[in-house]
């Protein structure tokens, strides 16, 4: 009994910390920028074939990866909002207006990346082993790469919540998720806070991926999935809350694996539910404004 | 009254449309098998994009329900092709997309904007998902076989569909439930205090826009002849017909016909040996098209129509 619910609580922790990392950087794009990201899951994706390209062709370990998908997403997604959303932004009409068409060219950038990555890796499904020695506790056992993969996400959510929380680059970013057009005239750079924003967006979504790479398959077609997963548990945690997002993760995973014990087969059935009662009871989500 | 007027003041279209109707009507007569299959396809996807557009473009919801209702008609024409005539089946299809477009628009009253769109996504995948279930864990069968139906019937229903579909997109843009639609999208408490019924037009024609997805979805379920889940509710059908209406320009009605028509054609000649650059294209015209085309091909074409009426009018 305590060993199978330690396994569901686990397993429910494992799958809702890399919940947490990927809604985080979904609701950073869209809570400042308001670019409601559907290619999030391409970034996820990109960060994963590379870590398993790194460590296919150079031996790399996955977790020095982090720390080279990571900045490199960064890099591409503070260009595409540079290039791409700031110009949009500029010619659009509203902010309404700008939110419904940003969400369009990113499904242009969904399709594009997708099928950049297909022609590159090709459809085939991959993965690799990493650490799967058995770690035993209390008497679950669990392979270690997964209780790494939790730690990592724990470790990397926390540490973004305290550069948010105490950094001034943090204060300007919150700030602008506040009030762009005032923060704007209180001296924020306004353009170069929301193109960070989304690099860190995609900053998250390359360390997600790299996690994901090493306890799951991998494909190129594999984004949608977690798009949607980051898109349930932003407005499960409140549209543009970064708190909400971290704690809506954890929810979701727990969630996923109690369903998952019962039928696996109920599991996304369960999370759409989730999601169509909350858009109609409480669109605004448990710490929405 | 009016519209007859309307129709009658440009004799140039109206020559033009008669004429195209009239090929279209006889292609089957002198065209090879490929082109009547490959024209199902264009009339196909402007038939959903046309109807997409009726409730999309005027209200700025962007809706994407389409592959709920489009797989509805797949599955209605997979459960009760055996049963009842083709064109029952059809008819069967499209009303069963209205009663699912009820009730969603029902639900969503309250919604707008983001939540709309994600909402309406969420419930075409919530269907798949549980039909997906349902097939592979209670009926043990995840696809099924659809009742084949030969390409020309196929081709004259798809037509007809498209016909009606076309007709109502135009009647709509002149009736009085299209200014109705028109002011919603401009403001709705406005539109509201005006005295629409705002709640009553937008579930309306949401519901008569899915219609003819349901319907075209029934027909189309039997030139594929084996279908699953995946196959009826891919996401894709929710994605084109926006893609394709943005890409044509909703302004005006052929903006969505060229739009469709001309990703089609693409999809054709490119999807069986080069399906990545095909997306890869469709991704890249789409990005383009919002950036420097927000008002699509027939925007561009509007604007070279007229080009100093139009420039005079920015100036003012």
């Amino acid at each position: 009994m305590l060993v199978t619910a330690l396994d569901i609580v686990i397993g429910g922790l494992i799958m809702g910390g890399i919940y947490a990392l990927i809604a985080v950087g979904l609701s950073l794009q869209y809570g400042v920028g308001r670019v409601l990201n559907v290619s999030h899951g391409e970034f996820i994706m990109v960060g994963a074939f590379i870590t398993y390209s790194l460590y296919a062709l150079f031996g790399i370990s996955p977790l020095i990866s982090l720390v080279i998908c990571g900045p490199f997403l960064f890099i591409i997604g503070f260009a595409i909002h540079r290039t791409f959303f700031q110009y949009l932004r500029n010619t659009s009409e509203s902010l309404d207006a700008f939110e419904g068409s940003s969400l369009l060219a990113s499904f242009g950038l969904l399709f594009i990346i997708q099928n950049i990555a297909l022609l590159i890796w090709k459809a085939n499904v991959r993965g690799y082993i990493y650490l799967t020695t058995s770690v035993s506790i209390l008497g679950a056992v669990f392979p270690a790469n997964r209780l790494t993969a939790l730690l990592f996400a724990v470790v990397i959510s926390l540490a973004f919540y305290i550069f948010l929380r105490s950094t001034r680059l943090g204060k300007a970013i919150r700030a602008a998720a506040e009030e762009s057009s005032v923060a704007g005239l209180l001296g924020v750079n306004i353009h170069r806070v929301l193109a960070i924003c989304f690099g860190l967006g995609a900053l998250m979504a390359g360390f997600a991926g790299a996690l994901i790479s090493m306890i799951y398959e991998i494909q190129p077609t594999m984004g949608m999935q977690y798009t949607i997963i980051a898109l349930i548990v932003v407005v499960l945690g409140g549209l543009g809350s970064i708190t909400g997002s971290l704690i809506g993760g954890f929810i979701l995973g727990l969630i996923g694996s109690i369903v998952t014990y019962i039928d696996p087969g109920l599991s996304l059935i369960a999370y759409y539910v989730i999601f169509i009662l909350l858009l109609l009871v409480r669109p605004r989500g448990i710490l929405g404004r | 009254m009016n519209t007859v007027r309307v129709i009658f003041k440009r004799p140039f279209a109206l020559g033009l449309l008669s004429l195209i109707l009239v090929l279209l009507a006889t292609l089957p007569l002198y065209a090879t098998d490929y082109t009547v299959i490959l024209l199902t396809a264009i009339l196909m996807y402007i038939a959903i994009t046309v109807s997409w557009t009726i409730f999309s473009g005027p209200t700025r919801y962007i809706s994407l329900a389409s592959a709920a209702f489009f797989g509805v008609g797949i599955y209605t024409s997979a459960i009760l092709g055996k049963a009842f005539p083709l064109l029952a089946v059809i008819g069967i299809g499209g009303f069963i997309s209205v009663i699912l477009a009820l009730f969603i628009g029902l639900l969503t009253l309250r919604l707008r904007g983001m939540y709309f769109i994600i909402f309406t996504f969420g419930i075409s995948e919530l269907i798949k998902n549980s039909l997906l279930w349902w097939e592979t864990n209670r009926t043990g069968t995840v696809g099924r076989w659809v009742v084949a139906v030969d390409h020309t019937t196929v081709y004259y229903i798809m037509l007809a569909i498209f016909g009606v579909a076309l007709l109502t997109a135009y009647l709509m843009r002149r009736s009085k439930l299209g200014l109705a639609l028109q002011s919603i999208g401009d403001n709705e408490e406005a539109a509201a205090h005006a005295g629409i019924n705002v709640t009553m037009v937008k579930v309306i024609t949401f519901a008569i826009s899915a219609f003819f997805m349901g319907a075209a979805g029934a027909i189309m379920a039997t030139r594929w002849a084996y279908i699953d889940p995946r196959i009826a509710f891919n996401p894709l059908f929710s994605f084109m017909p926006v893609l394709m209406a943005i890409f044509g320009g909703m302004g005006q009605l052929y903006g969505p016909i060229l739009g469709a028509a001309f990703f089609t054609y693409l999809e054709e000649i490119l999807i069986t040996r080069f399906a990545y650059y095909y997306m890869l294209i469709f991704g890249l015209v789409l990005a383009i098209t919002i950036l420097y085309l927000p008002n699509g091909l027939a925007g561009l074409i509007q604007k070279w129509r007229k080009g100093g009426v139009a420039k005079q009018r920015t100036d003012t």
